[in-house]
């Protein structure tokens, strides 16, 4: 038949093939990313070769050769020639409870527990957003948190009886010492510096001249001056006899520098609010403080929290300079414990400094993270 | 001024201890109930945490001495761990009571900082580290040598000097810490390794292995250490003066904290008057006459002390050398008790 011609009719629809291996998948986001030209396959491959040359001797040293149990500085030696001995956790385990509590009296350490408990309870709920009853929460971390930190950390002495053994500042030490600088200065050095920042763009020429001079001086001069002076200088200038506590001469010191800091932070975010903002808020009768309070401030803070962080986490890593004046922050008392001859082996050193560098990074990349958290949730389409 | 600030400040208000300066030294003691001591940040075998936090070593033991002879009670004192650079200001200040930091006797320090050096109780020195396998036995046999030190301290002139008396050429490879140091002289980077002697045992316990590397016996450098008082206050310094000069005593006697009971009843009259069994001796220096007992009893005369934390059996290994007695071949020599 010649008219016998054939329809094909369909169905239904194809079946939609996948996309080429080499474009999806691991693969192709590989081509596109890591393998696109000549040039990038030699780039990616050199990459692949340092990063590997970095992570295989570190897994090496602090888990594969590592020492996890022992009980003093032979756990740690190589037994035979040629063996090769890493990471001694073993001292890391032995010294933990000085390196988070230092030399606080072991029978009162469940005092310094219950801080750091209520720091985190306190904490958690004020930084996560959705949790409700943020004024009494704040109130309960800013006033209430420091001064049961202060009696529970200090001691309590009423009328001669001993409610809670007084424990000195000296003995205090460790992830302690480095937590209380850190955040005291954090949680000081942000209120002061705004009303730094504020002061010196005042019009009141006494009250921005004292301001102008006060940041300068105090970024004028390096944080290690700052401590020698407080620790070394300041007792000469005192009556004998009369002593500070070192730890307070630290706080004040830690604080007043770091504010000087961040009034420069806090200025920038105010020189980059429109005048506008300030004229509407002035047309609207409101007065100085509603005015920064509620318009200029609000905004300006928003814009510097990265700079705002980014003194914070300068600040947590520079409590590390105490050393200098003989205290001991986690740093300073990983590094008082290389003293021991119980347990001084060849890797002691690096597994400290690993041990130390573990913990600063911890807290700080917390930081930053929460920070860029904050920074998108606050973000209204300013960000470009 | 934040909230969180404020009770920092009240707590200023009571941090300031005020207490008056007119009465001497020991009387400020008894009345506060306990010694402030200085110690370093960490020096193996003399001042050092160990892992539960307690203070351990020789320099140390001269303050726990202290607080026996004043109070028959080791824990009455309380260490300030203070860096070089701050230790004189510390006494000067009033701060600590007593300075017990392997701190080197040198005639500036006793004469222009208004402090007194109480004695010696470690004759340290400069000496030198190298493997064994070189079959060195003597620092004149390192001509050539490569040495590391530290860098900007006096054992890198003291170096110097030495080389340069005895003609012999040498070259410094310096670092600026002392954990630096010790990997690159593990790592073969030079032959010599120097410091002081006592240090050089302690960074011997760094090293990978340890029993490859001998101290050579020429030092080059005197470093006694002892322990530093106030200037002005004699009551007080004979406290600390006789304190150690008991414990040597003690040693040269042969008495130690497990035989002094039995020694009570002894018929050596040089025993007896350490002890306090015939005279005043401890009532003269503002303390009760067993004062010398006590120190023996709880922390021992001064061979305990110094085998219990740098001696042959410690980690350190330190040997008597010249710190054993005179009687002994050493140079420990104390004033006797009449």
């Amino acid at each position: 038949m010649a008219n016998a011609e054939i329809f094909h009719v369909r169905t239904e629809e194809a079946p939609t093939l996948p996309a080429p291996v080499s474009t999806t998948g691991v693969i192709g986001w590989m081509r596109k990313n890591l393998f696109s030209s000549i040039g990038n396959t030699l780039l990616t491959l050199v990459g692949v070769y340092i990063a590997y040359s970095i992570i295989m001797p570190f897994i090496q040293f602090a888990f594969i050769d590592a020492v996890w149990t022992g009980d003093d500085r032979q756990a740690c030696l190589a037994t035979e020639p040629g063996q090769h001995i890493g990471a001694c956790w073993a001292y890391v385990e032995a010294y933990l409870p000085q390196f988070i509590y230092g030399r606080y009296p072991v029978e009162e350490r469940y005092r310094v527990d219950i801080v750091y408990a209520l720091f985190v309870l306190l904490l958690v709920p004020l930084l996560i957003p959705s949790v409700p009853r943020k004024g009494l929460n704040a109130t309960l971390f800013l006033a209430v948190f420091p001064i049961i930190t202060y009696f529970l950390l200090t001691g309590l002495v009423i009328g001669g009886t001993v409610i809670l053994p007084i424990v000195e500042t000296a003995v205090w030490g460790g992830l302690l010492v480095t937590l209380v600088i850190a955040v005291t200065g954090i949680v000081a050095s942000l209120p002061i510096g705004i009303a730094l920042a504020l002061g010196r763009r005042s019009q009141m020429p006494i009250i921005k001249l004292v301001c102008v001079i006060f940041i300068e001086f105090w970024r004028g001069v390096p944080l290690i001056t700052v401590l020698f002076m407080s620790s070394v200088m300041l007792p000469l200038f005192l009556p004998e006899g009369v002593t500070f506590d070192k730890l307070l001469r630290v706080l004040i010191g830690v604080t007043l520098f770091s504010s000087a800091y961040m009034a420069e932070v806090v200025r920038g975010g105010l020189q980059a609010i429109p005048k506008g903002q300030y004229e509407g808020a002035m047309a609207l009768g409101l007065r100085f403080w509603p005015m920064m309070y509620l318009i200029v401030l609000p905004q300006a803070l928003k814009l510097v929290i990265p700079g705002i962080v980014n003194t914070f986490i300068g600040l947590f890593k520079d409590t590390t300079l105490v050393l200098i004046v003989g205290m001991f922050d986690l740093l300073g008392q990983i590094q008082s414990s290389f003293s021991d001859p119980t347990w001084s082996t060849p890797s002691q050193g690096h597994t400290g400094y690993l041990f130390a560098a573990i913990v600063f990074f911890v807290f700080c990349f917390g930081m930053s993270r929460y920070s860029i958290f904050m920074e998108r949730k606050l973000h209204t389409g300013h960000k470009r | 001024m934040s909230k969180h600030f404020l009770p920092l400040v009240l707590g200023a208000a009571l941090g300031v201890a005020a207490t008056s300066a007119s009465a001497t030294t020991l009387d400020d003691v008894k009345a506060k109930g306990f010694i402030q001591c200085g110690v370093s940040q960490g020096l193996p075998g003399f001042s050092n945490p160990d892992a539960q936090g307690n203070w351990t070593g020789i320099d140390v033991d001269f303050c726990r001495a202290m607080a026996a002879a004043i109070f028959d009670d080791t824990t009455a004192v309380k260490f300030t761990p203070l860096s070089a650079k701050e230790r004189f200001t510390a006494l000067q200040s009033g701060e600590i009571d007593v300075l017990s930091r392997n701190t080197t006797w040198t005639m500036t320090r006793d004469t222009s900082l208004g402090l007194n050096f109480a004695g010696v109780n470690y004759y340290d020195g400069q000496g030198f580290m190298v493997r064994k396998d070189l079959g060195v036995t003597s620092a004149l046999e390192l001509s050539g040598a490569s040495v590391c030190t530290n860098t900007g301290t006096t054992t890198e002139l003291n170096v110097a000097d030495y080389f340069r008396a005895n003609n012999m050429p040498y070259e410094i490879v310096a670092f600026e810490k002392a954990d630096e140091v010790v990997a690159a002289y593990d790592a073969g980077r030079c032959d010599v390794y120097t410091t002081d002697a006592s240090g050089l045992y302690a960074q011997r316990l760094k090293l990978t292995n340890p029993g490859d590397h001998i101290v050579l016996p020429e030092i080059i450098s005197k470093e006694p250490l002892g322990p530093v008082v106030r200037q002005g206050d004699d009551q007080w310094f004979n406290v600390a003066r006789w304190t150690l000069n008991a414990m040597i005593n003690a040693e040269e006697l042969g008495v130690s904290s497990e035989n002094v009971d039995s020694m009570m009843s002894t018929d050596n009259p040089g025993i007896k008057r350490l002890l306090g069994v015939e005279g005043s001796f401890g009532e003269n220096i503002g303390l009760t006459n067993d004062w010398a007992a006590r120190i023996i009893k709880h922390v021992g005369n001064y061979a305990e002390s110094f085998n219990a934390n740098v001696g042959p059996d410690t980690p350190l290994g330190i040997s008597r050398g010249v710190n054993a007695l005179w009687s002994d071949g050493g140079v420990l020599y104390a004033a006797p008790i009449r």
